[in-house]
């Protein structure tokens, strides 16, 4: 049941045509843009001894998850909502918990996808390295992920729309971008700004994921942290989740 | 024993009393209505009977089952086809229809039920892009692909234009022909009185009478209306002696005559003894509508 749930969301993500192009392509743009810039692929003083491409093939993880957290989570499960989706489900003999774990398992999927795709496109076109530290990686894209489709199951939870849904996911995407180091690299943010960037969901997973790339030991404080929010919205959301 | 057994249902959402008392039983094989304005409390009393909601007070069972303890079981022998509910707007007819039959154990051919349903043109149509009627005869077909023994359709018709909603009646005509029990809500007396055998009238959370279409408008209002227009005037007294006439009013060049039952007849014959012959004569019988308002003291809107 939950394949054939999974696999039909699938099929609509597809059919969205933007949104996966979006998801896929975006971070893959990031990458070349930058990878070919001269010196990319040497180690940056400024980026934490990153080199450029390395930085970004993080960073592109770092936006898919929060474009599939943040914003398309809530505003397609508000939707579904909104429409009824979910009420007519209840009529049937499978939960409408189903089509929700579903939709889960699909933005994950897509998540895997995009990190599979910029590893390997960054260390074939620019030789950077796989993750050094990969059970670390694991674990940054993983408690990534939880903390935020966490927070973006909060935003379905309680938006009352799929509109409400989506201006309440934009309103977290872009100071999430913003203090996680996304628009300015946290190494050249000003201390305080990056002391609380650190801890928000996106800069915690952007920093142990780059720790891990670059054979870093990530900081447990920042496991920690990520854990937290993953589990304190979800607890959250299936409290608040309203079917209909 | 009924199919529906519906026992001083009670529900409120908060403060608000959204069912007082409603009790009504559903026969196996007929297509019960629920009729009443909006806000009566139709959508809240199906949604109970659906197990959709706990009610509050009182006893619901459908084919012997407890709405709220059985809804497994319950789901799969029961079709609800919910007041505007819609589908994901990229999803073709044929695909939805295949997902939702594979939720049941036995469900019913998707192939046939497309045919059916007028919707064999549109099987690779996504929903986003049918018209109002179509995306309604999806949903009529979403609630039936389990192969029910139970229908409840709530307010299938409104937004449809006529035509479609003739359409969609005989549809469920044939649907009650293959044997489901339906249970129609609605707030079209139109389509109470063709389509329903049996009705429940609900107003202000409770049921204020149920009986046939038929039975409704004899019980409150049993007379009839003949009208027309004389070709030459005449005194009132010749109408008014007959034992069938109730009551004569002139309006203009016009006359209407209530009465019991033969009032068409004694009328005409009495018209005709004295040679005068009726124009425009129109006999007007209660509707729905005047049973209606009887019931529940205002008109349905």
């Amino acid at each position: 049941m939950l394949v054939k749930l999974t696999s039909m969301e699938l099929k609509l993500f597809t059919r969205e045509i933007i949104l996966p192009a979006l998801i896929l392509l975006l971070p893959l743009a990031l990458l070349l843009g930058f990878g070919y810039m001269p010196g990319a692929n040497k180690a940056q003083h400024n980026l934490g001894g990153q080199t450029t491409a390395e930085y970004m093939a993080a960073l592109g993880v770092g936006i898919a998850l929060t474009i599939l957290g943040l914003s398309i989570l809530p505003a397609t499960l508000a939707s579904y909502r909104e429409k009824g989706v979910l009420r007519r489900m209840a009529t049937t003999p499978v939960r409408p918990a189903y089509l929700l774990i579903a939709q889960l398992l699909l933005y994950v999927a897509v998540a895997i996808a995009n990190v599979v795709m910029l590893i390997i496109a960054a260390r074939v076109l620019f030789g950077t390295h796989v993750p050094e530290r990969f059970p670390a990686f694991i674990v940054a894209v993983v408690l990534g992920i939880g903390a935020l489709f966490g927070i973006g199951l909060v935003v379905a939870a309680v938006a009352p729309s799929a509109k409400a849904g989506n201006a309440i996911g934009l309103v977290l995407f872009f100071p999430s971008l913003f203090l996680g180091g996304v628009y300015i690299p946290r190494e050249q943010m000003p201390p305080a700004l990056r002391a609380v960037g650190d801890y928000t969901p996106l800069g915690a997973t952007l920093k142990t994921m780059r720790d891990a790339w670059m054979g870093t030991e990530p900081r447990l404080a920042q496991f920690a942290i990520m854990a937290a929010y993953a589990v304190v919205a979800g607890l959250a959301a299936a409290k608040l989740f309203r079917w209909e | 024993m009924p199919v529906i057994d519906v026992r001083n249902l009670h529900k409120r959402y908060g403060a608000k009393v959204a069912v007082e008392d409603v009790s009504f039983t559903v026969d196996e094989g007929e297509i019960f209505g629920i009729l009443g304005p909006n806000g009566a409390g139709k959508t809240t009393s199906v949604e109970c009977v659906a197990g959709l909601r706990t009610p509050d007070r009182g006893t619901v069972s459908v084919l012997g089952l407890d709405p709220r303890r059985d809804r497994a079981e319950l789901t799969r022998r029961l079709g609800v086809q919910l007041q505007a509910s819609r589908l994901q707007d990229r999803m073709k007819v044929r695909e939805a229809l295949e997902l939702y039959a594979s939720f049941y154990p036995r469900p019913a051919d998707t192939d046939r039920l497309i045919e059916e349903l007028g919707l064999a043109d549109q099987r690779d149509t996504r929903f986003g892009r049918l018209s109002g009627g179509q995306q309604q005869r999806v949903s009529i077909a979403l609630a039936l692909v389990g192969d029910p023994k139970v229908a409840i359709l709530d307010e299938l018709t409104t937004g449809l234009d006529p035509q479609a909603r003739r359409d969609t009646w005989q549809l469920i005509e044939g649907v009650r022909d293959r044997g489901v029990t339906i249970v129609l809500v609605t707030h079209f007396m139109e389509e109470a009185e063709h389509l329903c055998d049996r009705l429940a009238v609900i107003d202000a959370g409770r049921v204020v009478a149920v009986d046939t279409p038929a039975g409704l408008v004899a019980r409150v209002a049993p007379e009839q209306r003949v009208r027309f227009r004389p070709s030459v005037p005449f005194d009132d007294h010749l109408l008014r002696d007959l034992p069938e006439v109730l009551t004569v009013t002139k309006t203009g060049g016009q006359i209407v005559v209530t009465g019991t039952d033969g009032l068409l007849q004694a009328v005409t014959s009495v018209l005709a003894r004295n040679q005068i012959i009726a124009a425009d004569l129109r006999v007007e019988q209660s509707s729905l509508d005047d049973a209606f308002i009887a019931l529940t003291g205002r008109p349905i809107d």
